[in-house]
């Protein structure tokens, strides 16, 4: 069985090739949960769908969409508010590149989730990250910048639900609004950088469909606030585990009586 | 609105499925032309709708997004949606972002109406 015969393509070089399990070239964060893990998309979460569209106008400000984007790509990890933190792919941010993450899996909570992107899309104008199994969100967000009138705006686009009922629970409660916060404070950390001096962010958000899917429930065993949590709770019980192998060896490597 | 995007309604031998024949490119600003023809074709009586991608020749992320938000709207009108005509690149595209795992792809039209049951 054969596709259609190929055709040169306009986007060809801006999308990532297929890949089933991800690797990243980043290094930096605590835990590296995301090699081996496959990337998902709003069609594999659990949650109800939501777009969300958050938009800032860079009035007065001299730059292009393309220069406000490589300005974007440039200096990503500094625009995050406070508590984020994302360690680049050594290439950048490009097609196929896997980052790192660390956030707290909802936002206000002192659980902090390592987890990462698959940047799936990326031109001149924009690039797009794809979660992996893991994260807090099965989701697609786009980062552009566009015309409007004389203005360049900058906007971040999500389509997201999230990855499973625990985040979904967190969702109702306060997450959802707490995660659209972090996106119109990234929004005018950009904005500041480029000298906007009271950057106003407009949010639009709608949910695009209101059904849950339970067949994706199972999503939970990937979590990586979970294990996050987890390895939390458990760690006195490892480090007491390991001072006393250490103990009763004299402190040998290869010490019996574990 | 985009006239960079244009799709043509088309009907087959069956007259509960139809064909959307998408020419030119898919982004964001293409919800209308795309929406517009869904609606034509399900207005017509179509419960299958097979969107031809022959015609297509750029799509950014953008597009991507678009197709779910249609995919959705047709799930929740109990309306199916089957692909035809893509290269290798755009399939590998559906592969990448998993599309492939909700939208079914054919290699003609001809398997997309069979395989619309």
């Amino acid at each position: 069985m054969t596709a259609t015969e190929p055709r040169p393509s306009r986007d060809t070089d801006s999308w990532a090739r297929p890949v089933d399990r991800l690797t990243t070239t980043a290094s930096g964060a605590g835990m590296d949960t995301v090699t081996g893990r496959r990337a998902v998309g709003p069609i594999q979460g659990f949650g109800q769908m939501w777009q969300k569209t958050f938009s800032v106008r860079l009035d007065g400000v001299d730059m292009t969409p393309e220069q406000l984007v490589a300005h974007w790509k440039e200096r990503f990890p500094t625009f995050w508010p406070k508590g984020a933190r994302f360690y680049a792919p050594l290439s950048g941010i490009a097609p196929g590149e896997v980052a790192l993450l660390e956030v707290q899996a909802v936002p206000g909570a002192p659980i902090r989730m390592s987890t990462g992107v698959l940047v799936i899309y990326a031109d001149s104008e924009s690039f797009t990250f794809m979660t992996p199994e893991g994260h807090a969100l099965s989701a697609w967000i786009t980062f552009s910048a566009f015309h409007d009138g004389e203005t360049t705006v900058a906007q971040v686009q999500a389509l997201e639900r999230t990855s499973d009922p625990i985040i979904e629970l967190s969702y109702i409660f306060g997450g959802n609004k707490m995660n659209d916060r972090f996106w119109e404070k990234t929004l005018d950390n950009l904005a500041r950088s480029v000298d906007v001096a009271a950057p106003e962010v407009v949010s639009q958000k709608v949910c695009v469909d209101r059904r849950r899917q339970w067949g994706h429930a199972g999503n939970v065993r990937h979590s990586a606030a979970l294990s996050t949590a987890i390895g939390t709770l458990t760690a006195p019980l490892r480090w007491l585990r390991r001072r006393g192998a250490s103990s009763g060896t004299g402190g040998s490597s290869t010490g019996t009586g574990v | 609105m985009t006239e960079k995007t244009r799709v043509e309604v088309r009907s087959t031998d069956r007259p509960d499925a139809s064909v959307l024949r998408i020419v030119g490119e898919i982004t964001s600003g293409s919800e209308k032309p795309l929406m517009d023809a869904f609606a034509q074709a399900v207005g017509g009586g179509a419960r299958t709708v097979i969107l031809d991608f022959g015609g297509l020749d750029y799509m950014n992320s953008g597009g991507i997004g678009l197709l779910v938000t249609l995919l959705v709207r047709a799930q929740r009108q109990g309306q199916r949606l089957l692909a035809v005509g893509l290269d290798d690149h755009y399939r590998q595209i559906f592969s990448l972002t998993r599309l492939d795992e909700a939208i079914g792809i054919h290699d003609s039209t001809a398997a997309a109406i069979g395989a619309a049951v």
